[in-house]
């Protein structure tokens, strides 16, 4: 006998752009722009505030991550349920939520999402079935698996989004939590956003194969792997995979292929990887590259992020003019 | 005594075992070219290289378990876990495999090995970067549990834990890992198990872990110059514990308050209480033990709720006032 390690190749799924761009239409697409340049701005807002001392904490960017967030947002329908992690700001914002809670948040005041308990890293929105943000690498992808089967058992046609990273992909519990949405048909998406490292940890260092999306074939569930700088690939592979949880064919995992601009955290000298290689993904701005698929204009791009700004900056007003927590109220939220 | 700080310490402390010992190796997440999230391997991989220094993927079951199986086949390994937070994820290889081998097979094998983590809260990280979860350690048989509150302790300790045959939970604090302190430059080891009395007093013992050692020092600064003479003593190593001089600092002084950061309930507080109780010591009690620790929640984001979630210098000096205010 002999035996070979069995790479399955697979290519990176490439869309009907103009399919996609007909059936969105270019009002819809240029909201997207909008939402892109909101999170995007977000994120510049939170690095500015840090670098000026003015957080207590820590924080994740996901500049550069936008199209993702936005593609799979916009291919969700309201009720379906939202999982995701640290990096996560940019997701939170295109599910709907209001900015200036987000900020409130993350300056730890008590009007924020979580009162100013939960920070950055546990923004969640449960009126809007955003089960959280997460500080435990792939500590909502076992959580996806109850949503799951609440959903099947319910007998809702509601789908349980769950995102996270490349390294989470390497978890136990990634693989648990897959077998048992798979053994289970659950209605449940699996989107891996693959920025490629975790942490410091190049995506080539931590796995042989190919492609994530490729894993999908082990727990013999759907999977694509896509251009996760191209906001249509990504809606288009989440919406066909949440067609397919919505009747009843089970969960899907999704690969977006992506890059992190910024460094990991608040601390990160990025001795991993060259500058060369960031401004190569730099020159690959997914908000630009969408603003360039419905041609906008310069202008009216200048003017859209200019608008983002400002709401970026009236949110941190509300922030600011927001009470910080009482101490009195401590004791507080453990116990229902 | 040229000074560094407990992280440059404890960086020492490996250099300086690895150079020595071929069978010792780093594990862990980010340790390489990163360095450790908090700097502790920094610059070892230029030193030893790939097969020494080895960086995984998000798996700390599989560092844990990697350590186990590297120790029980001749290698002394030190594993980090980026947050102590993340140790829930190895529970099962510590708890059921790497504490229960050796007695299991009957005394026949050994696990040697350490597991670093950084415990603790005060840099904002909120709920799930804070945890202080030593005691989980502390109940379990099998496994040593060890915590420095400074940079001498923290070359010391490590050294000990390296060379001990068995598995060591060794746990660090962030807050700590900037603090300076004397540290000689070569090796030398802190022994295992051997409580330490801190700072000398009669009027009351405060037993402190960790952190709270360096805070109870600043109150006991306070204190003195109300006249209030305070003995300080640290375990250093929590399991198995050296209580012997806790017992005779309470026979000395009368009065003893305990110290954590860790939530108060299930914590460490409450076996040395009991120890100190089911003792003689119990009979020069003038006062009843009292605990300080963490509050009954999780860590908070918001910085002043943080503040106030775990025993500061204020809390230790009105507690030391009151209990020595106290007669029975
Ligand atoms: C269980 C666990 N281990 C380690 C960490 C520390 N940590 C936080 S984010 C991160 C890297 C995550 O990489 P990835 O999943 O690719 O997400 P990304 O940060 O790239 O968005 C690490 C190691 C953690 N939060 N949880
Ligand atoms: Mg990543």
């Amino acid at each position: 006998m002999q035996l070979t390690s069995t790479a399955i190749e697979t290519e990176i799924y490439q869309p009907d752009h103009q399919r996609l761009l007909e059936e969105l239409g270019e009002v819809r697409l240029r909201e997207w722009v909008m939402k892109m340049a909101l999170i995007r701005s977000f994120e510049e807002k939170a690095e500015d505030l840090f670098a000026r001392g003015l957080v207590h904490g820590t924080m994740h960017l996901s500049i550069g991550q936008e199209a993702v967030a936005i593609g799979a947002s916009s291919a969700m329908q309201p009720g379906d349920y939202l999982l995701n992690h640290h990096r996560g700001h940019g997701h939170c914002l295109a599910w709907g939520s209001d900015v200036n809670l987000m900020m409130a948040e993350f300056l730890g005041k008590e009007t924020g999402y979580c009162r100013g308990r939960g920070g950055s890293m546990h923004i969640a929105n449960v009126e809007m079935n955003n089960l959280g943000a997460n500080g435990i690498v792939a500590g909502g992808i076992p959580i996806s698996v109850g949503v799951g089967l609440s959903i099947k058992m319910r007998g809702t046609r509601q789908v349980c989004l769950t995102i996270f990273g490349d390294g989470a992909a390497n978890t136990g519990a990634f693989h648990e939590s897959l077998n048992m949405a798979s053994i289970w048909n659950l209605p449940v998406i699996y989107l891996c956003e693959n920025n490629q490292y975790a942490m410091s940890m190049p995506i080539q260092k931590a796995i042989k194969i190919q492609h994530i999306g490729q894993r999908a074939c082990a727990y013999g569930i759907a999977g694509v792997t896509v251009d996760g700088n191209d906001a249509l690939a990504v809606y288009d592979a989440v919406r066909t995979a949440a067609e397919r949880a919505r009747n009843g064919e089970g969960p899907t995992l999704v690969e977006a292929i992506t890059y992190r601009w910024k460094g990991h955290s608040k601390s990160d000298r990025q001795a991993y990887r060259t500058r060369e290689e960031v401004k190569e993904w730099q020159a690959r701005d997914p908000i630009r590259r969408l603003a360039q698929l419905i041609k906008m204009d310069e202008a009216e791009y200048e003017e859209i992020f200019k608008k983002a700004q400002a709401t970026i900056e009236e949110a941190v007003a509300f922030a600011n003019a927001s009470p910080e927590p009482d101490v009195s109220t401590i004791m507080e939220g453990v116990y229902a | 005594m040229r000074e560094i700080t407990y992280v440059e310490a404890i960086r020492e402390a490996l250099f300086q075992k690895m150079s020595e010992d071929k069978t010792v190796f780093i594990i862990g997440e980010d340790v390489g070219i990163y360095g450790g999230a908090f700097g502790a391997t920094a610059g070892l991989i230029q030193q030893f290289g790939e097969e020494r220094v080895i960086d995984t993927p998000i798996s700390e079951a599989g560092i844990a378990g990697a350590c186990i199986g590297a120790a029980l086949t001749g290698f002394r390994p030190v594993g980090e876990i980026q947050f102590m937070d993340f140790v829930t994820l190895s529970m099962e290889q510590l708890v059921l495999q790497a504490a229960k081998i050796r007695f299991m097979f009957g005394g026949k094998a050994k696990v040697p090995f350490v597991l670093r983590m950084p415990g603790g809260s005060g840099t904002g990280a909120a709920a799930q970067h804070s945890e202080s979860l030593e005691n989980w350690f502390v109940h379990v048989p099998g496994l040593k549990v060890v915590m420095p509150s400074t940079p001498y302790d923290a070359k010391g300790l490590l050294i000990a834990s390296i060379e001990d045959d068995n598995p060591v939970i060794f746990v660090e604090h962030k807050l700590l890992y900037k603090v300076k302190g004397p540290v000689p430059e070569e090796m030398y080891r802190v022994p295992l198990s051997k409580s330490n009395v801190v700072r000398q007093g009669k009027d009351l013992t405060i037993v402190a872990t960790s952190i709270m050692v360096q805070r109870a020092l600043q109150a006991a600064e306070q204190l003195a110059k109300e006249g209030i003479d305070v003995e300080i003593i640290d375990p250093r190593t929590l399991r198995p514990l050296d209580d012997e001089p806790i017992l005779e600092s309470v026979v000395k002084t009368g009065k003893v308050l305990i110290v954590h950061e860790a939530v108060k309930m299930g914590g460490f507080g409450g076996e040395i209480a009991a120890r100190i109780a089911e003792s003689t010591a119990f009979d020069y009690l003038e006062a009843p033990i009292r605990r300080l620790g963490g509050l009954d929640i999780p860590i908070p984001y918001n910085r002043k709720l943080e503040y106030h979630a775990v025993p500061q210098v204020e809390n230790i000096v009105e507690e030391a006032r009151n209990l020595v205010a106290l007669r029975v």
